[in-house]
């Protein structure tokens, strides 16, 4: 017999090997109950990541814009009276003012990493006889693709931005059938046009983004969207991504500009994964209860079967205490081995799932996370679960006549 | 000092008390119980032997009268000081050998010692396997339960009885369930450790012939004591 393990420990193993059927099956319960919390919360967060990875390499954190120009209401003076209505006035593409004394301040910022200025218009993309109308972003290299990984998503060329080069979306350079090394006509509605060379063709991940991006160096789009010197867009990356609402709300109200974070622009996805946590959170209450109510119920039945033994034991000077504990112990040692046995059932699940399930361009649906802060976590969640399902059952153990249990 | 190890003063049990179904199983019981003695208790079904047995064995409470061991009055115990007491000073034999199943023979033996202590050691074992050689089962040591005759088992049964060394083994009728050789040799044995080390026993028994080879026989018929 084993001399380190107190003797409750030892009988609760015991007890359990001796009703293996019963215990293989509890277990089998359990560890299906675990691997499913397991496999969806590896999942879930993995889809969460994979989204706000691709949301935060292609797009910045936080966009300083001009803010919306509005129709300024005349004085009243003697005589003039306000219409009811006041028009909205058209938005014209304007520069943001003192853009690089803002860009300095937000240097400042502790808590921003990099800012990029940026310039975005329409431009139309003429090769030949086919043209498609783009959007053009006059972008700084060096601080835009730290912001959106431009480099990472080049499928052709290479991420050369010079004043006479353009990188474009696999999409466009389908439909104008040009390809690295190309020239472009690019015209602005100004009626300026520049011809500049294709450096590389990137693939954003999505058909309508791709057929419309197209990158240019910040000086050159100035002067084909007619603002030199001018950026319509200080783009921004911030430590902490999910601050980044916070600092927005902040960088407005000490500047004229607008500030948009990535969490209000996808207000949306957010609403997404908040339903799938709260879904998430009720699977996981039901998957628990079912779990402890199988473990209280195998429990019941054990008390029942072993209350001879209960009543010899309390006979030969066994305090309640002590039978109380043995019951515990099996609650606990249940849901410990059945949440070790459904980690490693949910983790295969996952690994299986992350290697079948693709998205359409066959890259992988979610990243494969599996942190030891989710095991660890879901054992101490099981093992919790079980010593508390055993509360009922070791209570009645304890409390067992042992006059009755052992006449059975 | 007095030399009893048990001693009963018009102790009475009741059973649905104030209730209109309220049924006194034993009435009066004046008994005591020396040092040493091995008292035999008979008496048809049904005549309070074994709610006797269980109210000296501290597994049951008498309605009023009083109750002594080793000259500890047990009214003025607790819960956690009657389960010492009785760890410590009573052993127990039934009928239907209760074996704890998910244990060897050895281990059956040893867990008086481990509820007392809490781990199992080197001690304990030698202490276990000395008392399975003397009720000469030593072979028989790594056996579970199930795995043992009957009288094999009520001979483990009686040296897990003797594990605390206890003042006094309370047997309700040990051999009732065995064929006449082995409840001979189980009844012999617990003779014998009595005469060797002076443990008191108070046994249960329907057979005459046993009972009589006791030091004294006390009758209980209709939940009164017939000396």
């Amino acid at each position: 017999m084993n001399r380190w393990l107190p003797i409750e420990w030892v009988m609760a193993v015991r007890f359990l090997r001796e009703g293996r059927l019963q215990t293989i099956f509890i277990i089998g319960g359990i560890s299906i109950g675990v691997g499913v919390i397991v496999f969806m919360s590896a999942m879930l967060a993995g889809l969460q990541a994979n989204f706000i990875k691709r949301v935060l390499t292609s797009q910045p954190q936080i966009q300083l814009l001009s803010p919306d120009q509005i129709a300024r209401l005349l004085r009243n003076s003697a005589g003039e009276i306000e219409d009811a209505i006041v028009q909205r006035p058209s938005q014209r593409v304007i520069s943001i003012d003192q853009w690089p004394k803002i860009r300095a301040q937000m240097q400042a910022m502790p808590e921003v990493v990099t800012v990029s200025p940026t310039i975005l218009g329409s431009v139309l993309a003429v090769r030949g006889d086919a043209s498609r109308s783009v959007n053009l972003s006059g972008v700084e290299p060096d601080s835009y693709f730290k912001i959106v990984k431009v480099p990472d998503y080049i499928v052709a060329g290479e991420p050369r931005l010079t004043s006479e080069d353009i990188i474009i979306g696999t999409e466009l350079a389908k439909d104008l059938g040009a390809t690295v090394g190309d020239k472009l006509n690019v015209r602005a509605a100004t009626g300026a046009t520049r011809v500049l060379t294709i450096s590389g063709i990137v693939d954003l991940g999505n058909k309508g983004v791709n057929q419309r991006v197209c990158y240019a160096a910040l000086r050159t789009a100035q002067s084909l969207l007619g603002m030199i010197g001018g950026v319509t867009t200080i783009d921004i990356t911030v430590a902490d991504i999910y601050a980044a609402e916070e600092i927005a709300q902040r960088i407005q109200a000490a500047n004229v500009v607008e500030a948009d974070s990535w969490i209000k622009t996808n207000a949306q996805f957010f609403t997404a994964v908040q339903a799938q946590q709260n879904t998430n959170t009720l699977i996981r209450l039901f998957v628990g209860l079912s779990v402890a109510f199988g473990i209280a119920a195998v429990l019941i039945v054990s008390v029942i079967q072993r209350s001879k033994d209960i009543g010899i034991l309390r006979a030969m000077g066994t305090s309640r205490a002590k039978i109380l504990r043995v019951f515990l112990v099996q609650g606990g040692l249940l849901g410990f081995v059945g949440s070790l046995v459904g980690a490693a059932m949910g983790a295969f699940a996952l690994v299986y799932w992350h290697s079948v399930a693709r998205q359409a361009d066959g890259t992988e649906l979610f990243p494969l996370i599996l942190e030891r802060s989710l095991f660890i976590y879901t054992a101490l969640l099981a093992t919790g679960t079980g010593i508390l399902a055993a509360m009922a059952p070791a209570i009645r153990a304890a409390k067992l006549d042992p006059v009755v249990a052992i006449r059975g | 000092m007095a030399n009893e190890i048990l001693k009963l003063e018009r102790v009475c049990k009741a059973y649905n008390v104030g209730l209109p179904t309220e049924t006194e199983v034993l009435h009066d019981i004046d008994l005591e119980l020396d040092h040493g003695e091995f008292l035999a208790l008979i008496g048809p079904s049904g005549s309070g032997k074994s709610t006797l047995l269980n109210i000296v064995g501290l597994l049951d409470q008498p309605t009023s009268g009083r109750l002594s061991i080793k000259g500890h009055d047990t009214a003025s115990l607790g819960d956690a000081e009657i389960t010492r007491l009785r760890g410590h000073t009573i052993g127990f034999v039934f009928q239907y050998h209760l074996l704890i199943s998910a244990f060897t023979a050895r281990e059956n033996v040893m867990m008086p010692m481990l509820v007392d202590r809490g781990f199992a050691s080197a001690e304990i074992e030698a202490r276990a396997d000395r008392l399975l050689a003397q009720v000469g089962l030593e072979r028989f040591a790594g056996n579970l339960a199930n795995n043992m005759s009957g009288g094999q088992q009520q001979r483990v049964a009686v040296a897990r009885a003797l594990a605390m060394g206890p003042d006094l083994v309370l047997a309700d009728e040990p051999t009732g369930n065995l064929d006449t050789r082995s409840a001979d040799a189980v009844f012999e044995l617990m003779r014998q450790v009595n005469r060797v080390s002076g443990t008191s026993f108070l046994l249960v028994t329907h057979n005459m012939d046993l009972a009589q080879r006791c030091d004294r026989i006390i009758e209980v018929i209709d939940g009164r004591i017939r000396a």
